[in-house]
């Protein structure tokens, strides 16, 4: 009886020491070595099992039972055991990685488009969505494209709106605009329905300024078909606004004057600087003009192959660098073709 | 062109507040640009301040209590100075005292009270006008001041302090009908529209044109000026006669004749008009055609009928329009010879040239302040042969705007009679009863048949035939309206209306423009799309430059324009080639933009160089056209090429890397590499190049199949020393874009993923130092056939183990089979078959 009681109280004991040293453990080596000593094979509990032959038998099952649960009650703590100083661990290592995360990233070497290259890119896609195709043709044109065919004839009073650089080589110019790729498209294509975007190069004899350039960039639109109307072209470029500009662009057509359109319109887009309110960039007008458009004139129907009693058509024109002029407040057009590493990192 | 209001209201009625008015004609295509005050209030005050500033409002606004009209009774001399004199001036309130230096009061001075009041503008303490003193428009306050010990608290005014004119020289004095005491504004407020006139639009360059477009816009009659010639008088019958040579140079020529005129200074009104509008009053006889030109838009020219006589001897003169000799001479009425070219068109008399027809008068026939008998020349000119000579000539004259832009011969006579009848008004004078009038060749004024369906066609939007003769008989056009068919006639005073399907363009604008675009709907297009399209060459562009973005690469775009000498750094002083030929500039701006650019790279370079000392790293790329003429073709060429541009640090330096190396010719290799195998270009080549812009032995031509691609490598060190550039290297690569688009593969396959494991093995070789990698790797592709799936070189080793004049290269090779995994004995063999190739082509040796 006392034996047995001896022993359990033993087995009570052993647990409570295993217990009390685990507390005391404090890395991964240690707990090895508890183990050793308190779950090992000459552990006391395991010496409990080693001398079962020993105890009386009606004990046999009752020591057993209770050698058995501080076992497992041994196994368990050191299982807790181990997690917590793990846990103590990473956070430790965690703690000792914690970087200053105000410094700054390591920059992975990237490039950019050119602003005018996104310009165009983000007006050509927009007509692109509507069924536009794009189409380009030659920066450097006869007179008779840049101008005899799109209706402005020599010493006629239009051809002062272009300044025009002459080449030496007799009837051969710098296009002013990108209009002459009307003529090209519209002799391509004749007589089949036309929806064109002419993006390009064109080139102004001009002094230099904050607001003009030698060379720039224009979108035209060409669509050319049996039942194009004003009022299509009022629509399409009210849809660009809106893409371009926001659901609530409102955009204003107001008469004007190209040889090549009749009639034509001048197209105003209420300034999304200010919501039409006034600001420095329209001026305090509340409006900003985007470009100039109109139904194709007769003559140049004519001279594209279209025979202006059955077609008609419409053009209009966009600057793209103009455009990103206002959208970004760039300030000085000559920026663009300057180059400047400080200018093209913006964009 | 400036418009006065009240110029403009002799004409039309007009109830509509100043900015309405400025948005009607804008929205009509007469452009407001800007509205000068004269006097009456500023339409914005009063208004919200964020109200936008849809129109540019400027000048001054006269304050009704403080500026008023005011006589003077009686002009006395200053105690103590000789310059300044003391009025005494009743504002309709009272007599006070006011001091003035203004010289046009000094006949006066004490001469008593005078027997007819001078009427002036004048201004009460308080007011706030211009200052005269300073240049420019200076506001100031009338403040009590002393001077010359006399107290002064208010001033009679002058155009300048009014913000009329920049005139200071003396005082306005006004018409003698100018009731005292009513506020200033009130009598004579008014305002100036800068209008726009479109170049088609040149009928509107006049206060009539100005105001039949409003009497079409706002439904409105227009009062034209009464003007004919008196029914009894003097006639021109052996007085003058015309020649015309050419009808074409001139369709019209018309004379008329006044005699006894005295010219003198205009009524006040007529010279405020004039200032407002912009022109400067001279006298009563010029003023009258400046007057009459602005007015109908029909510029005159007054001759000296007496000159005229003497010039023929005594005897009637003949005036004879012709084209001018070659060489021919005549000084102009500014004081300037001129040599003539033969589109100059002259209005000469038997004794030769008087005056540049349509452009300027010729100084010895122009009236003087001793005329006293008018010729006056009323025509119609072809415009080309103005616009020609007013640009060689250089002569902007307001004659020459409007002629050269097309004046309808309808209008010589109008202007003719109009101006007789305000000359003898201003100037006295018999007029003579009847015109000299020569009109060979009268313009047809066209009459074209419009339908409904043309409005629909080209408008979208459905009239009938009445409201499209409605909206034209506004704008004067003579209509019939037959079915659903109108038939309208041009009227008389413009010349821009074409025939046949131009003709009917012409009207439907006309009817836009009144009808209101902004009335006319938005639609979206219906008409059936056209056939998709595709441009290869701007898609493959588009590719090429998404890759080099991706590398890492900034994309510039650099001027067309440029000079030979520029593109010729590209080459070694000693080195260079014979100047290309370049497509050259008749008129640049300056000789650094003279012609357009034949070399991308020349144009990057540029770049590269601005930019070399504000980046530590630079890695740009440009595609764009070169411009290649040739003898046989108008038009150069345009080929697009791209170039690539690498200096500098090889990444963005950071904290803990401060010093990345150097960009170096396998930086660019690598990124043409990445290049091949994103756009699927046929499989890259490098052959080592010989170009003069490259460092010899750090340059290569790259292939992809057959097609040359292009050359790429470090700049020559000679070629970099053209530039200002800093220590790096540059790495440069020019390529064409065709070629490009040429070598891509037109099919590709995909291979299956491996499901067998690889056998990797490393393997290093002994060379001799001039075997070029490539066929070193060459022979181990050989050599180990298709169970060799990838080589990759990892280490060069040049030193003493090995012995000098030899490398050794180390490459990583990975075998593999699609239907089994190798055995060791399989992976033995294919690497003794490698080893065997190599030994045998490239005479290689198996390292340690
Ligand atoms: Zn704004």
């Amino acid at each position: 009886m006392n034996d047995s009681e001896n022993i359990l109280e033993e087995l009570d004991r052993i647990l409570q020491n295993g217990l009390d040293a685990l507390q005391q453990i404090q890395d991964e080596a240690q707990l090895v070595g508890w183990r050793t000593a308190h779950l090992g094979r000459s552990a006391p509990v395991m010496q409990v099992f080693a001398r079962m032959g020993s105890i009386p038998k009606e004990l046999r099952q009752q020591v057993g039972q209770k050698a058995n649960q501080v076992k497992v009650a041994l196994e368990n703590a050191l299982e807790e055991r181990a997690a917590v100083l793990r846990r103590e661990a990473l956070e430790r290592k965690l703690t000792a990685e914690r970087l200053d995360v105000t410094l700054p990233g390591r920059l992975p070497a990237f490039g950019r488009a050119h602003p005018a290259t996104q310009a165009l890119d983000e007006i050509c896609a927009i007509f692109i969505e509507m069924g536009f195709q794009i189409y380009r043709s030659p920066e450097v044109e006869t007179e008779e494209m840049n101008f005899e065919l799109l209706n402005i004839p020599a010493h006629h009073p239009a051809r002062d709106m272009w300044d025009t650089f002459h080449t030496t080589t007799p009837g051969v110019i710098l296009r002013t605009h990108t209009s002459p790729g009307q003529i090209r498209a519209m002799r391509e294509m004749a007589p089949n329905p036309i929806r064109v975007i002419l993006p390009g190069m064109v080139y102004r004899y001009e002094q230099t300024n904050a607001s003009h350039e030698m060379q720039f960039n224009q979108v035209e639109l060409l669509a050319v078909g049996q039942h194009i109307t004003f009022a299509d072209l009022k629509g399409t470029l009210e849809s660009f606004a809106r893409r371009m500009f926001g659901e609530n662009a409102r955009t204003r057509f107001r008469p004007s004057y190209f040889p090549f359109t009749e009639p034509s319109a001048e197209v105003d887009m209420e300034c999304f600087i200010c919501g039409g309110k006034g600001c420095g960039v329209c001026r305090g007008s509340g409006w900003l003009e985007i470009g100039g458009c109109g139904m194709v004139h007769p003559v140049v129907l004519q001279n594209g192959g279209y025979d202006p009693a059955v077609y008609s058509g419409f053009a209009a024109g966009l600057g793209p660098e103009r455009i990103a002029m206002l959208k970004y407040h760039i300030e000085d057009i000559r920026y663009f073709w300057a180059n400047d590493i400080r200018f093209l990192e913006q964009f | 062109m400036k418009i006065p209001l009240s110029w403009l209201k002799d004409y039309i009625e007009i109830d509509l507040p100043l900015l309405d008015l400025a948005r009607t004609l804008t929205m009509a295509g007469l452009e407001v640009e800007e509205i000068q005050l004269v006097g009456l209030p500023d339409p914005y005050a009063g208004l919200p301040a964020d109200t936008p500033r849809e129109f540019k409002v400027t000048g001054l606004s006269w304050q009704p209590d403080k500026i008023v009209v005011a006589q003077i009774d009686e002009v006395m001399p200053h105690p103590n100075a000789d310059r300044l004199v003391l009025c005494r001036l009743n504002d309709g309130t009272g007599e006070i005292i006011v001091l003035t230096g203004a010289p046009n009061l000094f006949e006066y001075k004490g001469k008593g009270p005078l027997p007819k009041p001078i009427k002036v503008a004048y201004a009460r303490e308080g007011a706030r006008i211009y200052d005269g003193h300073q240049p420019g428009q200076v506001l100031t306050t009338l403040k009590r001041a002393r001077i010359r010990g006399v107290d002064s608290f208010s001033m009679v005014c002058s155009e300048k302090e009014l913000g009329i004119s920049d005139e200071h020289e003396g005082i306005i004095l006004l018409d003698d009908d100018a009731p005292t005491g009513v506020p200033l504004v009130d009598y004579m407020g008014d305002a100036v529209l800068e209008v726009s006139i479109l170049p088609n639009m040149i009928r509107n360059a006049s206060m009539i044109g100005v105001a039949r477009e409003l009497a079409a816009l706002l439904g409105k009659p227009l009062r034209y000026p009464q003007a004919k010639l008196p029914e009894k008088g003097p006639s021109m019958k052996g007085k003058a006669a015309i020649r015309i040579t050419d009808p074409t140079l001139n369709p019209r020529f018309v004379l008329g004749l006044v005699e006894g005129v005295t010219p003198q200074p205009s009524p006040y009104w007529v010279q405020r008009r004039l200032r407002l509008a912009g022109m400067r009053p001279i006298n009563s006889v010029v003023d009258a055609t400046n007057y009459v030109m602005l007015e109908l838009g029909e510029p005159l020219h007054a001759f000296d009928y007496d000159v005229l006589v003497r010039r023929a001897g005594g005897g009637s003169p003949t005036i004879i329009t012709r084209a001018a000799e070659p060489g021919e001479k005549l000084t102009t009425l500014d004081g300037v010879e001129r040599t003539l070219e033969p589109f100059t068109v002259l209005v000469c008399d038997t004794a030769g040239p008087l005056s540049l027809a349509g452009v300027m008068g010729g100084l010895e026939s122009e009236v003087s302040p001793q005329t006293r008998t008018v010729l006056l020349e009323g025509a119609a000119w072809n415009f080309v042969n103005v616009r020609r000579t007013a640009f060689h000539q250089r002569l902007n004259s307001e004659a020459a705007y409007r002629f050269s832009r097309g004046v309808h011969p309808a209008l010589a006579e109008q202007g003719v009679v109009l101006c007789l009848q305000r000359m003898a008004e201003w100037s006295g004078g018999q007029v003579y009863a009847d015109l000299v009038d020569e009109y060979p060749l009268p313009p047809q004024d066209p009459e074209i048949r419009l339908s409904e369906a043309d409005v629909r066609r080209l408008l979208g939007i459905e009239l009938n035939a009445g409201q499209i003769a409605e909206i034209l008989n506004r704008l004067e056009f003579t209509c019939r309206v037959e079915g659903d068919e109108v038939l309208a006639k041009t009227p008389p005073h413009r010349l821009d209306i074409g025939s046949g399907e131009t003709g009917k363009a012409d009207l439907i604008e006309e009817i836009a423009r009144i009808y209101g675009y902004q009335n006319i709907p938005s639609t979206r297009l219906a008409d059936p799309l056209p056939l998709p399209r595709s441009d290869a060459a701007l898609e493959v562009e588009k590719q090429v430059r998404q890759a080099l973005i991706r590398f890492g690469l900034q994309e510039v775009i650099n001027y067309r324009l440029t000079a030979p000498q520029r593109e010729m750094r590209l080459y070694p002083p000693e080195n260079r080639p014979p100047e290309p030929a370049y497509l050259t500039l008749r008129n640049p701006l300056n000789p650094e933009r003279a012609v357009m650019r034949r070399s991308l790279l020349a144009s990057l370079l540029d770049t590269l160089e601005k930019n070399a000392r504000l980046s530590e790293r630079l890695a740009l790329f440009e595609i764009g056209p070169v411009f290649w003429p040739r003898q046989d073709q108008v038009l150069p060429d345009e080929p697009i090429f791209v170039a690539i541009a690498l200096s500098g640090l090889r990444q963005p330096p950071a904290w803990d890397n401060a010093r990345p190396p150097y960009y170096d010719f396998f930086d660019l290799k690598g990124i043409l590499e990445c290049l091949g195998s994103d756009l699927h270009l046929q499989p890259l080549r490098f052959e080592p190049a010989a170009h003069p812009s490259l460092h010899p032995g750090k340059s290569a031509e790259l292939f992809s199949g057959d097609v040359r691609l292009g050359v790429f490598g470090e700049l020559h060190p000679l070629v970099k020393e053209q530039y200002d550039l800093l220590t790096p290297p540059v790495i440069v690569a020019e390529l064409d874009m065709q070629a490009i688009l040429a070598s891509r593969q037109s099919r590709r396959e995909t291979q299956p993923v491996p499901v067998f494991p690889p056998v990797l093995e490393d393997i290093a070789v002994i060379v001799d130092e001039d075997v070029p990698a490539v066929e070193v790797e060459k022979a181990i592709w050989q050599g180990g056939g298709k169970m060799l799936r990838a080589v990759r070189l990892f280490d060069i080793y040049r030193g003493e183990q090995i012995g000098a004049g030899k490398k050794s290269l180390a490459y990583s090779l990975t075998y593999q089979a699609d239907d089994h995994t190798l055995t060791a004995a399989e992976a033995a063999q294919i690497r003794q078959r490698i080893i065997r190739r190599l030994e045998q082509q490239v005479n290689a040796r198996l390292r340690g």
